[in-house]
């Protein structure tokens, strides 16, 4: 998704060198998807072995200075999850991210997502609601395909901040599907404003999750 | 199991227990004592309990969020609707399971008999089981390794009443991992039909498909076919369609012929199902002649096919 494809790993000094997406280097990426020959090949480990892996990612990766490290995480809450906020635990994470879809059946998932980061510890940053509303390009006319208003009543329930909906935009997933940047190319587009708005809301609510 | 060691062999390797890195594994005398090697029991327990079950699929995905637990619901309602056919739902995705609430049995419990679990039925000829029934809560979340999950499988499998049953269907989380690879050895013995991968049209999705048809031919389980899911919004005001995900690598069509597998089909957006899982209902019911339907039957059509494969003719002229 970041035109990252195809890159390899690199040992130096002080670990693994992530591989940086953009001219800038401004953001960098690790990934298994770095490690393996082929892309077709399947990623057959049992927890214990994803769960190494992801502590040598943390603890084996020359990040150099960084101002955020974002984690991208699969569903669940079982090995790569506990890894991970044991690997992060020493260095204070600020939090995590939910993201859901609007339909009952997503927010289902969701609390008990909450419900691991109040057993783990792990302050919840907000909640965002995914693929909320699609506005027709032809007519315009807005259909809620996965429903509408699940994330933030779920936010509301759980006591923890709504940050955002972001609507379904198909130049979103062609862009990242064509390495373009989305963030260049379509300025207009509501998922883009969206996104903003989250990211902003973020970097506001820094200073006081730190401390 | 307790933490185990960055270099770990596996507890089935010929070095189990005897590696450089087991020294000081809480496990190590366990394994070293060939344990982890030997066939688990439970495999020809799963083998006699699965002789009542004719039929066995895997729905599979490569990623989240392609809507296979609403396929696999779809799946079993649609079995389901002959009364003559037993279809019987296993979800094993521990830490996330919606088939509960897919099929409408939120806060159902399971009940212990003399031979067992009991399913919990939706009709007489469609039982479920998941561990959202084993939950007291919708706010509980289970938060387990990988050994803990495979051995609450392996109880599925092993412990639950099924009866006669003409379909079992699982439904597994996203991925290749524990729950797949268990589910599988699990099944070794008492053969799988084949697995039905669901996936969404575009690139990001078809990759990890492809990891996952790659998986199907490393543990050997045929693949029954591929589904396309959310392929094309049709505007209720305009009836204009857009592509949401947009198929830039030619979609699963493109796919499944440069990997000689079938498609099985493609589903187009509809918001009704997301409103029919949400309601725990059969999307089948409360829309049966949208275009999301058709598409379902058909494919359901085709898994019966692959499954039942009918007589060639020369053996009916002959009897």
């Amino acid at each position: 998704m970041l035109r990252a494809q195809g890159k390899a790993v690199h040992q130096c000094d002080s670990g693994w060198v992530p591989v940086f997406v953009d001219q800038e280097q401004s953001i960098s990426l690790m990934s298994v998807g770095f490690l393996l020959e082929n892309p077709d090949e399947a990623v057959v480990w049992r927890g214990p072995k994803k769960s190494a892996l992801i502590k040598q990612f943390v603890s084996d990766v020359a990040w150099g200075e960084l101002d955020y490290l974002v984690v991208d995480t699969p569903p669940g809450t079982s090995d790569e999850h506990m890894a991970t906020v044991e690997a992060l635990r020493p260095y204070r994470p600020l939090g995590a991210l939910m993201v859901t879809t609007p339909q009952a059946v997503s927010v289902g998932d969701v609390r008990r997502e909450l419900t691991f980061c109040r057993k783990t510890g792990l302050q919840v940053m907000g909640v965002v609601e995914n693929m909320s509303g699609f506005a027709c390009p032809h007519c315009a006319a807005c259909t809620n395909i996965f429903s509408r208003g699940g994330g933030e009543e779920l936010a509301r329930r759980a006591g923890v901040p709504f940050l955002g909906s972001v609507p379904l935009d198909p130049e979103l997933s062609r862009s990242l599907e064509e390495g373009r940047d989305f963030i260049q190319e379509f300025p207009k587009s509501p998922a883009f404003s969206a996104l903003t708005s989250i990211a902003r809301e973020i970097l506001n609510a820094t200073p006081a999750l730190l401390s | 199991m307790e933490e185990v060691p960055h270099d770990c062999p596996g507890a089935d390797s010929t070095q189990a227990g005897r590696g450089p890195s087991c020294q000081g594994c809480p496990n190590q005398r366990l394994c070293a004592s060939g344990a982890g090697a030997a066939p688990d029991p439970a495999i020809e327990e799963i083998k006699e309990k699965m002789k009542t079950v004719k039929h066995k699929i895997l729905i599979l995905s490569g990623k989240g969020g392609v809507g296979k637990s609403t396929f696999s619901a779809h799946l079993a309602h649609g079995l389901a609707e002959d009364e003559n056919t037993q279809v019987a739902l296993l979800d094993i995705d521990i830490c996330g399971p919606s088939i509960p609430k897919i099929m409408g049995l939120e806060g159902e419990q399971v009940h212990q008999s003399g031979s067992g679990w009991s399913p919990v039925y939706v009709e007489d000829n469609l039982g479920v089981m998941s561990v959202g029934f084993l939950l007291s809560s919708p706010d509980d979340a289970v938060i387990w390794r990988g050994p803990k999950k495979n051995g609450m499988i392996k109880q599925f499998l092993r412990d639950v009443d099924w009866g006669d049953v003409d379909y079992l269907l699982v439904d597994t989380p996203p991925g290749t991992s524990d729950e797949h690879l268990s589910v599988v050895q699990y099944l070794a013995a008492a053969r799988i039909d084949g697995a039905v991968i669901v996936t969404t049209p575009q690139e990001v999705s078809l990759q990890d498909v492809r990891k996952e048809i790659n998986f199907c031919h490393k543990v050997a389980l045929p693949v029954i076919g591929v589904v396309e899911n959310m392929s094309g919004f049709v505007c209720p005001r305009c009836k204009k369609e857009s592509q949401i995900f947009p198929p830039t690598t030619g979609g699963a069509e493109g796919m499944c012929q440069d990997l000689k597998v079938p498609l099985l089909g493609k589903v187009p957006l509809d918001p009704h199902i997301g409103e029919s899982c949400d309601k725990g209902q059969s999307f089948f019911v409360e829309a049966p002649n949208s275009p999301a339907t058709l598409a379902y039957r058909s494919i359901i059509q085709k898994i019966q096919e692959f499954c039942t494969p009918r007589q060639p003719k020369e053996d009916l002229v002959s009897s």
